[in-house]
């Protein structure tokens, strides 16, 4: 049997306690996120059994999902009110650091994790949440869990797993001008579905991949679930190690040198094989519109609506017309005169700095259309602060943009911020599922450069061919 | 948990495929402390109009669909968030088993944990189901975990795959928290051996 390892199969084995015949591992968790929505009754399972959290200091916790991004210490739902106090005393009972609405590393969960620099390669990763595989872009194996797993990984510091058949997406060719990190991902899951990758964890790997930022491949990571996939992992390098280097949570000085040396053994060795490989060609990916209810239902923004006869199989027909009737949209419909009455740019996506960074450029002289609202709402309270320090508060609100304070916000709409039946948006989130903005709302996924430019215009367009009046940002 | 041996149940059809979380319990219902009482919002937006109606086109509005505890659906039961209110809100409804050509992972795995058995079948035996469904009124299923078996009165029978260890886990209703905990020394002598790399150093 062949030694040479993925970086999946390396992290694995290094977290592996207790291997059984015909039983799942026993797999350590290194480090556990946790935020309000699901883990109230995890707590409340530990309070009934009368067992403790094992490593609070391995346990981390915010609220992000309820969170208003205006007058956030006025929560007027009183349910969403009671879920945030709950976690409160929740850690205060069992003695796990909370970044309250105080503090200035509240954010969302998995912009928090990162940019504290909880998040290291070769680490494993949970948090009551799907997009937990947002970390897999510093080589961590980080996924989402259901809130009695949450439960078992604070008894216990462990969780039942079984191994994942490993998958690599390989990027191939340069990115071209105008394409982010986001139509990487959204063209991935467009051309190979939403179930593609389940059962797998994906590596995504190429030159592509090697030449983003760690916000580009926060991004991609992000949606690896929206292919299926349990987790997605990026092999650290030098981003990676530069991007950490200082952070509050990452050892400092000798103690990083020896730490990076570590990290640089992750990577998958030269001839080790994946149960699956697919190739993903860079010269003709185009920015991404998704047009439908799933992630998957995605094309090219100078491609039109898709007409449903045109699918394969019964069930996708079924699918694509129930997906048109609830978009309102028309087969043939060419996506630039889809026309959007809201825009937001947020979330663990694309809520990063960086992603404010892209959005400003693309906003700055420009008004938004009087048809749309649009709102950005920063990743966390560092990134909110470090977006004013640069003066891009400033370029969105003389655009006409609402500038608002960090959480979760219209990705899911938990919090105040809901579409209005009918109203249709582009987001920088990661799903466009049947109300997921808002009972009703129409949800259109896209980069942060592509929806500010549909703020403008108030319709899609090609961010390809922008005027930009901004010298390139930073 | 409560534990999983065998279910006779009437069927009802959700004829979509990648049916998401968001749909099967959407999130204004997910600030509740508990875990019980979600039943009442499953599918709500399919099961009820804006003002709060019933819509009666939706199947599990229907008459012959009322008390169901096998539900069908299609391929990628459950994808998207990670909410195990999803599997709350299917239990706490009245449904035990979930039959589909395939699940997202995370759900599968919530489903286990709260006594919900999900079933794996190919795309044209769930098709056959859906044509079951629709044919007979009152029909019903009789789901065998201890034989991993499916039929019904007019002759169907299908077996059914699923891991060994996730069928002893509904058989006897185990509580996987405490079979970790019997693994403490493992634990604790990992625990130690990597405490360097595992501690934060704040």
């Amino acid at each position: 049997m062949s030694t040479k390892k993925t970086m999946y199969e390396k992290i694995w084995d290094q977290h592996v306690i207790v291997q059984e015949e015909g039983k799942p591992s026993i797999l350590y968790i290194d480090l556990h996120l946790v935020h309000e929505v699901t883990s109230p009754q995890a707590f409340e399972g530990l309070r009934m059994s009368g067992r403790k959290v094992r490593r609070p200091d391995l346990t981390y916790a915010t609220m992000d999902h309820n969170v208003p991004t205006k007058d956030r210490f006025n929560i007027s739902d009183p349910i969403s009110k009671q879920q945030i106090d709950t976690l409160s005393q929740n850690c205060a009972e069992f003695g796990v650091t909370l970044f309250d609405l105080n503090s200035i590393d509240q954010g969302v969960v998995h912009v928090m994790g990162p940019e504290l620099g909880l998040t290291h390669p070769g680490k494993t990763i949970v948090c009551g949440d799907s997009h937990t595989s947002t970390h897999g872009a510093f080589g961590a194996l980080a996924f989402g869990i259901g809130t009695s797993e949450v439960e078992h990984v604070l008894a216990t510091q462990c969780l039942q797993q079984a191994k994942s058949k490993t998958m690599e997406v390989r990027f191939v060719g340069k990115r071209k001008p105008g394409v982010t990190a986001k139509d990487m991902i959204l063209a991935f899951i467009a051309k190979y579905g939403t179930d593609f990758a389940t059962g797998y964890v994906i590596e995504y790997t190429g030159e592509a991949i090697r030449e983003l930022s760690m916000e580009e491949r926060m991004t991609v990571c992000n949606m690896s679930i929206e292919a299926g996939a349990r987790a997605g992992l990026i092999a650290p390098d030098e981003t990676t190690f530069n991007y950490l280097r200082g952070r509050q949570y990452v050892p400092q000085d000798a103690a990083y040198d020896a730490a990076v040396e570590q990290w640089n053994q992750l990577a998958t060795d030269e001839g080790a094989s994946y149960d699956c490989v697919v190739d993903i060609d860079m010269d003709s990916l185009i920015p991404q519109v998704t047009w439908g209810t799933s992630p998957g239902m995605g094309t090219n923004i100078t491609a039109s609506v898709p007409n449903p006869a045109d699918f394969a199989t019964e069930n996708e027909r079924k699918a694509a017309e129930k997906a048109l009737e609830y978009m309102d949209l028309t087969p043939g419909t060419r996506i630039t005169d889809i026309a959007v009455d809201y825009v937001f740019i947020g979330s663990c996506t694309n809520g990063r700095i960086e992603d404010l960074r892209a959005a400003a450029e693309v906003a700055k002289g420009y008004k938004v259309s009087d048809s749309v609202t649009a709102i950005v709402v920063p990743g966390s309270g560092r990134v909110k602060l470090q977006a004013e320090a640069e003066g891009l508060d400033k370029i969105f609100t003389d655009a006409g943009f609402e500038w608002r304070d960090a959480g979760c916000s219209m990705c899911l709409a938990m919090n105040p911020d809901v579409l209005q039946p009918g109203q249709r948006c582009a987001s920088t989130s990661n799903r466009n599922f049947e109300g997921r903005q808002g009972r009703g709302g129409r949800t259109h996924l896209v980069s942060p450069a592509m929806a500010v430019a549909a703020a403008v215009k108030g319709h899609f367009v090609d961010v390809r061919n922008w005027e930009f009046k901004a010298e390139v940002l930073n | 948990m409560q534990s999983f041996t065998t279910l006779t149940g009437l069927v009802a059809p959700v004829d979509r495929v990648n049916v998401d979380t968001d749909a099967i319990i959407p999130k204004q219902f997910l600030k509740r402390i508990e875990r019980s009482g979600f039943g009442q919002f499953l599918f709500y937006e399919w099961r009820f109009d804006q003002q709060g109606n019933v819509i009666p086109s939706f199947d599990l509005n229907k008459p012959r669909y009322q008390g169901a505890s096998v539900l069908i659906s299609r391929a990628n039961f459950g994808c998207g968030s990670s909410r195990e209110h999803a599997p709350w809100a299917i239990l706490d409804y009245g449904f035990r088993c979930v039959i589909a050509p395939s699940f997202a992972d995370i759900f599968y795995n919530n489903c286990f944990k709260n006594s919900v058995l999900p079933v794996k079948l190919s795309e044209e035996q769930v098709e056959e189901l859906f044509q079951r469904t629709a044919q007979y009124e009152g029909y019903q299923l009789h789901v065998d975990l201890e034989n991993k078996s499916i039929t019904d009165d007019y002759g169907l029978s299908y077996s059914f795959d699923l891991d060994e260890h996730r069928r002893q886990f509904l058989l006897q209703g185990l509580d996987d928290i405490g079979l970790t905990l019997k693994h403490g020394d493992a634990i604790a002598s990992y625990e130690a051996k990597h405490a360097d790399r595992l501690a934060y150093p704040v």
